[in-house]
């Protein structure tokens, strides 16, 4: 590596780090002043990451289809549903009574998952 | 793409407990492509498709037709970005056979997100193919969001409940079934009571000497029920069949070709014309599986399937888009 990459890989550095402070601080202050808390869920070679997740109520969970093929996410209860997720679409539920939630994909039932509620 | 011994002969009993284990578990290697399974009064033989006497033989077929599968147009990722090419090849492989087939079966997932468009360009494409007389069952993305209402106006006219139907071909009876609907959470494909009440009605008046082709587009045998390619209450349909001296089970849906025979019944899976999906296990899920660009049309190909009464005999040959 010359002296001159070192140099400008520091300056990226530096610059990516302040975009990335200034962006997050809207976020911050979101959170602390009104968002709700906010977990994902990563759907990945036909599983759901993590399957199992305890969150508290109120929180906003959020699937990402990180496949080449569609998926769903749908309770068993019918208590939400998406629609198809296309390669990375996501899909959004406010978790707000407690409960447990399991859920599947509709299109590959074999897939499933929990959402438990506290 | 596994080898398999190309002069294996399988012997099974056909005519006593209808189930032999050993050449069950012969039958689960891999049909490979370009192979041809003739099956002869209880013993399946298949032969690479450089034995012309043999291929020469089948095509004399009386009843000939064509499968295709998992055409999954608009799908446009890098297991293969252009769905379209290789499912106009499938067609100009069919305008190739020495034998114009009958008709052709599609067996699902014509659509790869069930858009109107993606069925458009289908049904455009197959405008070139030898026969227009093309019979479909749905895959399940062929029935995403509206519970398969835009597949049943489009394919399902004459169709019962969610498309199930059966017809007449040359002394053959056909019966095309739908495994795609109303999923239950940790379970495979489903046929569900009201069809397979109907299919049991539907059954009941034939001789047992009928040949007899079911289609569906999930497996109708348990291959490996992990990635759930198979169908929860398929083993309830077979029992209607049982009785029959010939039976055929033809689906889609693994994007690869496999072959069993259990009993008299012998069961075959087809490639798909849009992108190949790993072995059972044999990788973390069966997504798209890429492979070098020069390999894709070696694993992707289309179905020939000829009935020969004389012999009692049905021969299916796999064909790539090489």
């Amino acid at each position: 590596m010359t002296m001159k990459t070192r140099k400008s890989s520091w300056i990226i550095y530096i610059a990516a780090s302040m975009v990335l402070a200034l962006a997050a601080l809207p976020n911050l202050e979101k959170s602390i002043a009104a968002g709700p808390p906010t977990v994902d869920v990563k759907i990945d070679n036909f599983s759901f990451t993590p399957a199992t997740l305890t969150v508290k109520a109120g929180t906003q969970i959020t699937w990402t289809n990180g496949d080449d093929i569609p998926h769903t996410v749908v309770s068993d209860d019918q208590a939400f549903k998406s629609k198809v997720l296309d390669t990375d679409e996501k899909f959004t539920f406010t978790a707000s009574k407690a409960g447990t939630y399991s859920y599947f994909c509709s299109i590959h039932p074999k897939m499933t998952g929990k959402v438990v509620v506290e | 793409m596994p080898q398999q011994n190309n002069r294996d002969a399988i012997l099974f009993d056909h005519n006593h407990d209808g189930i032999d284990r050993r050449g069950f578990l012969k039958c689960m290697a891999w049909a490979g492509t370009g192979a041809l399974c003739v099956l002869e009064g209880g013993v399946l033989k298949s032969y690479g498709l450089e034995d012309p006497a043999h291929i020469a033989k089948a095509a004399k077929g009386e009843l000939s037709f064509v499968q295709i599968s998992d055409s999954h147009m608009g799908f446009n990722k890098p297991a293969n970005s252009d769905v379209i090419a290789t499912l106009k090849a499938a067609v100009a492989k069919i305008n190739a056979l020495p034998l114009s087939p009958e008709f052709i079966l599609h067996t699902g997932d014509i659509s790869h997100l069930s858009k109107p468009s993606e069925f458009d360009t289908v049904d455009q494409i197959l405008q070139s193919a030898p026969t227009k007389n093309v019979f479909f069952v749905p895959g399940e993305h062929d029935v995403l969001e509206d519970n398969g209402k835009q597949y049943l106006e489009r394919y399902g006219k004459n169709t019962k409940g969610a498309g199930w139907y059966s017809f007449e071909q040359k002394g053959v009876h056909l019966i095309g079934l739908v495994n795609v609907m109303n999923l239950k959470a940790g379970g495979m494909g489903s046929l569900g009571a009201e069809q397979l009440e109907w299919l049991e009605d539907d059954v009941r008046h034939l001789s047992k000497s009928t040949p007899v082709i079911v289609f569906a587009h999930m497996p109708l045998w348990n291959i490996y029920p992990e990635w759930g390619w198979g169908t929860d209450d398929s083993a309830q349909a077979l029992s209607y069949l049982k009785r029959f001296g010939s039976v055929t089970v033809l689906n889609g849906h693994i994007h690869q070709t496999m072959q069993k025979v259990e009993g008299n019944v012998t069961f075959h899976t087809a490639c798909s014309t849009a992108f190949p999906q790993p072995r059972p296990g044999a990788a973390s899920s069966p997504g798209p599986m890429k492979v070098p660009a020069e390999q894709l049309r070696g694993l992707l190909g289309v179905t020939d399937v000829n009935y020969v009464r004389k012999h009692h005999a049905l021969a299916l040959i796999d064909s790539t888009l090489e």
